[in-house]
């Protein structure tokens, strides 16, 4: 492993995503638009309900664009011949996995900075909970995004087999993980079901930020799941990362 | 190192998606030359090639780079590479791509111009490889691999569809990087770039027709170019089988 390797890894993220203006913006602006609009539907006749998933969703948008983003730029490292060519050079599979994970975890950072922001003040969402502590876990979702569309990006040939693998691997989470009914009130299998998936977790977090003004031993757990099942998914994806293919 | 050998490949064997692309292929790459390795599309260039470099999964032989086994770590800053295709990142500039190569070798970044230089693409620096022909992005896959000071380059039809101009530049560039001791294979499909080699590696179907200096394949098989005398190899192995 070497830092120098790392960090123009990740300087070299950051700057393919500079040069496409369309990309970067939509990566800032959408999470935001899309929180807008949720607190558009209700702010009549419910405001309380986007109180209520407001917080869950801000940790939401990071994982899913970064689990997107992610999943393409190394499909497209793959087939471009780059990989390739990097694995001639110097360059360590945990460099390239850190260099990728640091790179889109500041553009994480920015974008569930802004959608906090835009959230907590011109929309008004009533935390019990510290807004900053939302960010860290918005911003914990997107490395668990990263690194799982680093994983899975081994598995798809072509970016519309990666695209498609966002149903599969992001849609069932969702559905599982208490969004839409707390998990205890599941059916028991759905239940156990969803203790292995780690956005569970992550929704969880964001629900108790919601709920209670502490940092509870519960909530340090959920942040604990989340960012260790986001470093052995990195491990993971180092695994499939090969110099020799055949 | 003794006797200037700088590849050596003994009973390769490289099988790709079921099919036996190299059956048992023994050859030798030597410095102060430029060696070229020449065949048709198809006939195994880019699997040797891979497996120089230590990307290919091979089913058996051995692969000596530098006097250390194809693929060692302390052969990843000695052994510049160009793919098939150009390996460069298309929503990056060319100054951008070098640099970040560059770093990742621990190159200077002063070799960043003096490769835009040698590929003649100073005045592109600033242009997103995207925007470039296909031509100008070869050659900033190019640049990459004369990043750093390798000891051996080895490219795979670098010049394909360049400006005959630019296409003597390099050769001319090959010859003067063999000269200072720099291994460089080159190959190509387009025979007519054998009279710029010093030595030919002929390979057709996974196997070595010839391995000789250009002037003692065409006294040897009598032929006009290395065209005819490709040939008249095929010929004669065809004879013989």
């Amino acid at each position: 492993m070497s830092t120098r390797v790392t960090l123009a890894t990740a300087g070299r993220v950051l700057r393919q995503l500079r040069h496409d203006h369309r990309t970067l913006a939509l990566l800032l602006a959408v999470p935001s638009l899309l929180l807008t609009l949720l607190w558009w539907i209700f702010d009549e006749r419910s405001p309380q309900v986007f109180d209520g998933v407001g917080a869950v969703l801000v940790c939401l948008f990071p994982f899913l664009v970064m689990f997107l983003v992610t999943s393409i730029a190394t499909l497209r490292e793959r087939s471009s011949g780059t990989l390739e060519r990097l694995f001639t050079m110097p360059m360590g599979k945990a460099d390239l996995l850190l260099g990728y994970a640091i790179g889109f975890g500041l553009v994480a950072l920015l974008q569930a900075g802004i959608a906090v922001t835009v959230a907590v003040w011109p929309l008004g969402l009533d935390l019990a909970g510290s807004p900053w502590l939302l960010l860290v876990i918005a911003v914990a979702d997107a490395l668990l995004g990263v690194a799982l569309g680093l994983f899975v990006s081994a598995f798809a040939r072509t970016e519309f087999q990666a695209v498609q693998f966002m149903p599969v691997v992001v849609l069932p989470q969702f559905l599982l993980g208490g969004f839409l009914l707390p998990r205890e009130q599941m059916p028991r299998l759905l239940e156990l079901l969803s203790d292995v998936l780690p956005l569970s977790y992550a929704i969880d977090a964001a629900r108790l930020v919601t709920a209670t003004p502490d940092l509870t031993a519960q909530l340090g757990r959920d942040l604990g799941v989340v960012f260790g099942v986001a470093i052995a998914l990195l491990g993971l994806g180092a695994a499939t990362l090969r110099r020799r293919t055949p | 190192m003794a006797n200037n050998v700088v590849v050596q490949v003994r009973g390769l064997r490289v099988v790709r998606g079921g099919a036996v692309v190299l059956p048992d292929l023994t050859l030798e790459v030597r410095a102060g030359g430029v060696t070229g390795l020449l065949g048709p599309s198809g006939s195994g260039k880019s699997t040797l090639i891979r497996s120089i470099v230590g990307v290919q999964v091979v089913d058996s032989g051995t692969v000596q780079v530098l006097g250390r086994p194809a693929g060692d770590a302390r052969l990843r800053t000695r052994v510049g590479y160009v793919t098939q295709s150009p390996s460069v990142y298309a929503d990056l500039t060319v100054r951008e791509n070098l640099a970040y190569f560059a770093a990742v070798l621990g190159a200077p970044r002063s070799h960043v111009d003096r490769v835009m230089h040698e590929v003649a693409l100073e005045s592109q620096a600033r242009v997103l490889v995207g925007r470039l022909s296909g031509g100008q992005r070869s050659r900033v896959s190019l640049a990459a691999a004369l990043l750093g000071s390798p000891e051996l380059l080895v490219l795979d039809e670098p010049t394909v569809g360049l400006d005959p101009v630019l296409r003597r530049d390099l050769w001319d560039q090959f010859h003067r990087l063999a000269a200072r001791g720099v291994g460089v294979l080159v190959s190509s499909h387009v025979m007519d770039e054998a009279s710029r080699c010093d030595r030919l590696l002929l390979l057709r179907e996974g196997r070595l027709l010839a391995d000789d200096e250009p002037a003692a394949l065409l006294a040897r098989t009598g032929g006009r170019d290395v065209e005819h005398a490709f040939l008249r190899l095929c010929d004669e192995t065809e004879v013989a089988a």
